[in-house]
């Protein structure tokens, strides 16, 4: 990779950053307005009218759309042809948030546990944290995902007993969505990962809500289950900002994973409503692209 | 009902639960760091009793020698519950501003100081930034970083708030969890069954 390469990835990565955090991708968009439409509650529909009101400002303005810009996710997938070193990645990352923490700018949201001690650039020990896997594609994709506190703190690992099976993955996640969905800026999207271990199970939830909004999974068994639990957390009429109301997710993606015998692993993430997201994708002959509306 | 209110702020007993309100003043902010440092102090350098106190942590940007708000939405003031009451004691605090709402203790300190707390759209930053009109004042900054320092706004038109626990010892958010706990208590059952 030459220099310039590194520096029009980076400078990808930067733009990305931006997308992510200052427009919602078409799909959330669209899933937001038909919340507004479908929400019969009044309070539900003002907090709903705030929301869009507030996107519209957010892409006007070219400012981020919440105060909370997250901490930064990178799941990477290296297309096996790519020549791009693993290495030189992390490095290009890491110079493109703190590019973005200035240029954007965004919040400084990295604190060290024992000191209280914040970098003010968003990066740190382990963080932005960076996902690699391998894929046989010409193709190398790094998808952003920016993910504030308010919704990550509503994340939950369940280690069920196999013999609870699919019901005991639905009553875990409405019961624990139940006490803990209205602190994490509902309208959500939920991501749940199933089986693998209690690493793989919550990566998989998180990595799930890549997926866009009215996508379903291409095993239809799984798609089927999806829609059973959209329609479940529905049901629990939480409604936006947890004020009542019917539309309280806007979708659930679900991934799963072989597990071991003795457990039945249930990772539970939730996405805000700002369902931020954008990728880079860079070819074999490293032209670089992104993918974020 | 719909409100348009002017700090100082003295008196909110009329506000119920549902009531808009829209804010013209000062506000400042304080998150987990800043209830801390403010409880933990002998002496603080502003007096917020007039103020509504504003559960934020907004991101902002100094230009040309002064603070411009980008964005400036509500944090989960659940965080807060284990402060509030003693908060709301000490420095009279008769509104509150925040999202997702608060428990049980902090109900009651709203009912025995005559305070509410009212709710901003989570994570509407770039809407509530537009009525902040100035940065008058930055407190601990350096000691606590952007997020956790205490803000003082200058604000106009801010809202759309809505009252959702108000000094009568009522709270929207304990009626919604009754409610959501009793349907959820039916579809666990229904598949236990």
């Amino acid at each position: 990779m030459s220099a310039e390469n590194l520096k029009s990835i980076e400078n990808a990565i930067v733009e990305a950053l931006k997308i992510a955090e200052t427009r919602l991708p078409a799909d959330v968009l669209a899933a937001l307005k038909k919340a507004y439409e479908e929400e019969d509650s009044a309070l539900a529909k003002t907090q709903l009218r705030a929301i869009l009101k507030n996107v519209e400002l957010s892409e006007k303005h070219s400012l981020p759309m919440c105060q909370d810009t997250g901490l930064h996710t990178f799941f990477v997938e290296v297309g096996v042809s790519s020549d791009i070193n693993p290495i030189t990645m992390i490095q290009i990352i890491k110079n493109a948030v703190v590019r973005a923490t200035k240029e954007i700018p965004l919040r400084p949201n990295t604190v060290n546990p024992f000191t209280g001690e914040n970098p003010g650039d968003n990066t740190g020990r382990y963080v932005p944290y960076i996902s690699f896997d391998f894929v046989e594609d010409s193709k190398t994709r790094i998808m952003i995902m920016p993910k504030g506190g308010g919704s990550e703190n509503a994340a939950a690992l369940g280690m069920l007993s196999p013999g609870l099976g699919l019901k005991g993955v639905r009553n875990f996640v409405l019961e624990h969505l139940a006490k803990v969905a209205d602190k994490a800026c509902p309208p959500i999207t939920v991501g749940i990962g199933i089986g693998g271990g209690a690493d793989l199970c919550m990566k998989l939830a998180k990595k799930s809500l890549l997926r866009p909004i009215g996508v379903r999974h291409s095993d239809n068994a799984i798609a089927k289950f999806e829609e059973e639990m959209l329609d479940a957390i529905n049901n629990l009429g939480i409604g936006a900002m947890g004020v009542g109301g019917k539309i309280t997710a806007l979708d659930v993606h679900v991934e799963w994973a072989h597990r071991h015998p003795a457990s039945l692993p249930v990772g539970v993430v939730v996405q805000c409503w700002a369902a931020r997201r954008a990728t880079v994708i860079i070819d074999e002959s490293m032209n670089v692209k992104i993918e974020g509306l | 009902m719909q409100y348009r209110m002017r700090t100082p702020i003295r008196d909110v007993r009329m506000l119920k639960v549902g009531d808009e309100v829209y804010v013209d003043g000062e506000i400042f902010t304080a998150r987990d760091e800043a209830h801390k440092k403010m409880m933990e102090s002998k002496e603080i350098p502003f007096d917020p009793s007039a103020m509504p106190l504003f559960h934020c942590g907004p991101v902002v940007k100094r230009v040309d020698g002064r603070w411009e708000v980008i964005a400036a939405g509500p944090t989960t003031s659940a965080r807060m519950e284990i402060f509030e009451d003693k908060f709301i004691e000490k420095f009279k605090i008769k509104m509150i501003i925040g999202k997702g709402g608060m428990g049980e203790r902090t109900l009651k300190a709203l009912r025995e100081h005559g305070a509410v707390y009212a709710m901003f759209t989570g994570g509407a930053g770039v809407l509530a930034a537009r009525s902040i009109k100035r940065v008058k004042e930055v407190y601990w900054l350096e000691e606590l970083g952007m997020p956790e320092a205490v803000w003082i706004f200058e604000v106009e038109n801010f809202g759309p708030l809505v009252i959702t626990m108000d000094s009568h010892g009522n709270s929207l958010h304990r009626d919604v969890r009754n409610r959501v706990m009793d349907r959820l208590k039916g579809m666990v059952a229904e598949h236990e069954g």
